[in-house]
């Protein structure tokens, strides 16, 4: 979608600001919305692209306004009523509905190791081949998809060289909304600055995209 | 996907306290009581990434390539094996690139559609690589972002900005510093910096100098 989370070459998002020393979370509830967030995901009823997607369903004025951990919380309200883990009646009592039954938490603290040791590989090892090659030249489809997509829109129409292959992934596209995994190539991208923000970029410079073979086209 | 659940979102606003640490509180105790999560494994996940999981990681992992050129030829070959070599991996670091500075090329990496880092080898991102000024403007602009974070490049020095769109997580492997060519691998970690390996910084060659970064 063409949502306000697509930011790349936006102009007026202010200034860097670097925090000297700064803490991994900036207050216990940013640790809780972390960890909450990785725990409610162990039941694996969504996945990471219905996670990532989700955040771009906020508002966008609610995008721009809210910290990094206060959109990670209302992402995972938003999905475990989706999802069934918790209904709409449940959030506004703050109690489990009568007569829920107790449910027992896939992950406990012995398994935290083990689960982020394991993550979840997004390559599948099936052999599909690839409709691209390093060094050959690709446009970015010009594609605007309403749902989730990975394409940004800078790079949408342009131009650019296939870098490398990285082999074959799970596809954001159809995943995030439990339409399968279509999994396919992804390439690195190659596009010059000037292919991308025109003669005032630098001749030199280059930006690299991850790209999969359902965004691309020949040239 | 239309029809995406606005009203849903502001309904929630109306039932959720709007105040995060409280909303979050809330959350937190439904979900236990609902037996949906185990608060223990929360404290557990919460550590990891406090005191585990960090850029001393990263610098582990710069300073074995400085030092080894087998390594660091298996790490620009094969990123996620050569750094499981020293014991990183897992969540968010499923998929490594490795990309190299040099005199000629430096290397900037983003995530200009959410905020995708590597975690296994870096912990998770500061603030400034999640803000949307750091999101909208390291594509458009990276010598102006490489300037406020103290990055002068000359015109000759080709940049490489990584957007990270996919499931690839880069590290950067900067430039080792001269003057340290008497320095084991565990004092050239010390040297690391983690903004060095997100390409928003260079190595300097004494701690001294780069102390206030180390946590940067």
């Amino acid at each position: 979608m063409n949502g306000v989370h697509d930011l790349g070459g936006m102009h007026g998002m202010g200034a860097i600001e670097p925090e000297h020393d700064e803490p991994v979370f900036h207050s216990e509830w940013e640790a809780r919305a972390f960890a909450l967030n990785i725990a409610a995901g162990a039941w694996r009823k969504w996945n990471i692209d219905a996670g990532r997607h989700q955040i771009e369903l906020l508002p966008p004025a609610d995008y721009l306004r809210m910290s990094y951990y206060e959109k990670w919380a209302v992402r995972l309200a938003e999905l475990l009523v989706k999802h069934g883990l918790v209904t709409r009646e449940e959030f506004e009592s703050g109690q489990p509905a009568r007569g829920s039954v107790k449910a027992t938490p896939p992950l406990t603290a012995a398994q935290v190791p083990s689960l982020l040791r394991t993550g979840a590989a997004a390559s599948r090892n099936v052999s599909i081949a690839a409709r691209f090659q390093a060094g050959q030249r690709v446009r970015a489809r010009n594609i605007n998809p309403t749902g989730h997509t990975r394409l940004p829109r800078y790079a949408r129409g342009r131009v650019g060289t296939v870098d490398r292959d990285h082999g074959v992934y799970v596809f954001p596209d159809t995943n995030a909304h439990f339409l399968g995994e279509n999994p396919q190539h992804v390439y690195s991208v190659r596009f010059t600055a000037r292919e991308l923000w025109g003669d005032q970029a630098s001749a030199r410079d280059s930006v690299y995209v991850d790209l999969w073979d359902d965004y691309l086209e020949p040239v | 996907m239309s029809g995406h659940g606005h009203k849903h979102h502001e309904h929630e606003h109306q039932v959720v306290p709007s105040d995060p640490a409280l909303r979050v509180k809330a959350l937190e105790s439904l979900l236990v009581e609902k037996g949906l999560v185990d608060p223990a494994a929360l404290d557990a996940l919460i550590d990891t990434y406090e005191n585990k999981v960090g850029p001393r990681n990263g610098a582990r992992v710069v300073a074995r390539a400085w030092t080894d050129a087998a390594y660091k030829r298996r790490l620009m070959e094969d990123a996620t094996a050569a750094i499981a070599e020293l014991g990183y991996g897992g969540r968010q670091g499923e998929h490594m690139v490795v990309v190299e500075n040099t005199p000629a090329v430096h290397n900037l990496v983003v995530c200009t559609l959410c905020s995708c880092y590597p975690w296994s080898v870096l912990g998770l991102p500061p603030a400034w690589y999640k803000s949307q000024a750091y999101r909208s403007r390291a594509v458009i602009d990276p010598r102006g972002v490489l300037r406020e974070f103290g990055v002068e490049l000359s015109e000759d020095v080709e940049v490489r900005v990584w957007d990270s769109t996919a499931e690839l997580r880069y590290l950067v492997l900067p430039e080792r510093p001269d003057g340290t060519e008497n320095l084991g691998e565990d004092e050239l970690a010390a040297l690391v910096t983690r903004d060095a390996m997100v390409g928003a910084g260079k190595v300097a060659a004494s701690s001294r100098a780069t102390a206030d970064k180390v946590s940067r």
